[in-house]
């Protein structure tokens, strides 16, 4: 490209805003090395780290997530987006830890047993520490014990599952069937989200909602937490 | 001589396909989360069944029951070091099946994606990917498969390695993308870029197009986008899974697949079968159809929706209609 005037853009002479504004695009154009610059601009400037996590890159990856779900960006893009992000946030986790952030809630994550595919799950994985959350994913082909396991050990809120498949997508139940099972399934919000499911079929395997990309993942993950805290107070 | 499949297409212009896998396999009891592919070392009669089921329901061409039988996939099953074995087995028994048939049947090995990111995005290289599948392409040839039946693949990239390892097998092959998202591969493949993608590769598919994906009115959406003299694959899945009483129904009935069938036909498909959820039921519906009705023109998209229900998106990113973000130029960054 030879236009001048794009090339020329030198982030730290950019008010707060315009800067703001930039890294939603740099983000949108998955540019690591221009967000990591952005997040120690801000920082030098005397952000907090949480409103650097918020109001850039949360911000920047609700426009990522909303082009997403409305087909105008796809997996490869919202990859390099979501690497982008990672490179921010490997600045911002050790800060936001030490000023004490507000906690938003805690997700485990896997694809189920047999499911090698992680696309989804990984994208969902991302947006949702883009959000705030903590999330421990367990990769790829998790048995029910292993979700299991790790909701205890890790004091989760949200249980989220994912399967690319019609072949390992009745998993799902084998693992909500066990949480109900050990007296626990109301401990923990569960999501489900895959190629091949539908609300119908969530509803049917009795998880709380059937999520049909990260962005509507992170929106319902929101909601059920803030249900959570307002059932808290009012307890 | 030509290959079984080439034959075939000389002699007639359209052939059924055959129809689910897996759906078939869970109602003879496969687990969910466990490999098929290992049924057809320690259930070949279930295995044998599942292609009599597709050949009684008057299939021209079945594939084998390998699609994860590539060592990316098995091995979440400790079974990674046996994809050209279990893939030769799969294809043996076709083979034994198609032979017994007493017609000229294609046995069709079938390889499903490897599951992995390709890189710079993601972990697995070209030559690995090209490794894995000529791996299983290999095990397939020496069961007996008559062709390679690449399926349900999202990227490019995966494509053109298993494009390389048919060529290195030597091997005729097939390919169909699952167009899942948005009428596109999940990572943004379009039917238009599909034919386009396939029209330059330097050994060319028999046959291409697509399966899978979200119901059938958007199969036939895909179908109509691609172009090109390459014959056509539609294998669309029997509507959208449903959860009944421990077990995935799919709500398409074999009537709306006979529809499916002979509307894919005239929008240019010429290998027409089902996927998921697709049983030998709807198949002889499909085939009934497909030799009772004659060709008609080709369908606008307000006569599929109609027959076979509405699509998934408003456009399927061909049109120019699809969704699109408008970005002040200024702000934007050009990368060198």
């Amino acid at each position: 490209m030879s236009d001048d005037a794009e090339d020329d853009i030198i982030l730290s002479e950019l008010p707060d805003d315009e800067l703001v504004q930039q890294m939603f695009d740099d983000l949108y154009d998955g540019l690591k090395e221009e967000i990591e610059e952005g997040v120690n601009i801000l920082l030098e400037r005397g952000w907090e780290p949480y409103r650097i996590l918020t109001e850039a890159l949360v911000g920047g990856m609700t426009i990522v997530g909303n082009d997403f779900r409305d087909g105008i960006l796809f997996v490869p893009e919202v990859l390099l987006a979501a690497n982008a992000m990672k490179g921010g946030m490997a600045i911002l986790k050790p800060l936001l830890a030490e000023t004490g952030a507000p906690r938003v809630g805690k997700m485990v994550i896997g694809t189920v047993k047999g499911d090698i595919h992680d696309i989804g799950k990984n994208l969902v994985s991302m947006m949702m520490e883009g959000a705030g959350f903590e999330v421990v994913d367990l990769g790829i082909n998790n048995a029910a014990d292993s979700y299991l396991d790790a909701l205890a050990a890790e004091d989760a809120d949200i249980l989220g599952m994912s399967a690319l498949l019609t072949t390992t997508m009745p998993y799902m139940k084998v693992v909500i069937d066990a949480l109900v099972e050990k007296g626990i399934r109301d401990d923990y919000t569960v999501l489900v989200g895959g190629a091949p499911l539908n609300e119908e079929f969530g509803k049917a395997i009795g998880a709380d909602a059937y999520c049909r990309d990260a962005a509507v993942a992170v929106e319902t993950a929101k909601a059920f937490m803030a249900r959570k805290h307002n059932q808290m107070a009012a307890g | 001589m030509p290959d079984a499949l080439t034959s075939l297409l000389r002699d007639r212009d359209w052939l059924l396909a055959d129809g689910a896998t897996g759906t078939i396999l869970f109602n003879m009891g496969l687990m969910s989360g466990d490999a098929p592919e290992l049924w057809n070392e320690s259930e070949p009669d279930k295995v044998r069944a599942l292609y009599q089921g597709s050949v009684d329901a008057g299939s021209d061409l079945f594939l084998t029951n390998t699609f994860g039988g590539n060592a990316a996939r098995l091995k979440l099953h400790d079974a990674g070091h046996r994809a050209g074995e279990l893939s030769r087995m799969g294809a043996e028994i076709g083979r034994e099946i198609a032979d017994a048939s007493g017609r000229k049947i294609v046995v069709a090995g079938s390889m499903g994606p490897t599951g992995e990111i390709m890189a710079p995005m993601g972990p697995l290289t070209h030559e690995g990917a090209v490794e894995i599948f000529h791996q299983q392409a290999e095990g397939l040839k020496a069961g007996g498969a008559d062709v390679l039946w690449v399926e349900t693949i999202s990227a490019p990239e995966e494509l053109k390695a298993a494009a390389e390892a048919a060529a290195l097998a030597r091997m005729p092959w097939c390919v169909t993308m699952s167009f899942d998202t948005a009428g596109r591969t999940m990572m943004g493949t379009t039917s238009e870029a599909m034919s386009r993608l396939v029209a330059k590769l330097p050994t060319p598919p028999l046959a291409y197009g697509a399966n899978c994906g979200v119901g059938s009115s958007d199969l036939v959406r895909t179908v109509m986008g691609f172009s090109g003299d390459t014959p056509v694959i539609a294998k669309g899945n029997a509507g959208i899974p449903k959860y009944h009483d421990g077990h995935i129904h799919y709500d398409g009935t074999p009537d709306l697949m006979a529809d499916y069938a002979v509307l894919a036909r005239d929008a240019g498909a010429t290998i027409i079968g089902g996927c998921c959820g697709t049983t030998p039921e709807h198949l002889a519906k499909m085939r009934e159809a497909l030799e009772t009705t004659p060709r008609g023109p080709k369908p606008d998209l307000a006569l599929v929706a109609e027959k076979l229900g509405g699509f998934s998106s408003e456009s399927d990113g061909t049109d120019g209609r699809g969704p699109s973000r408008d970005r002040p130029r200024s702000r934007r960054r050009a990368r060198a």
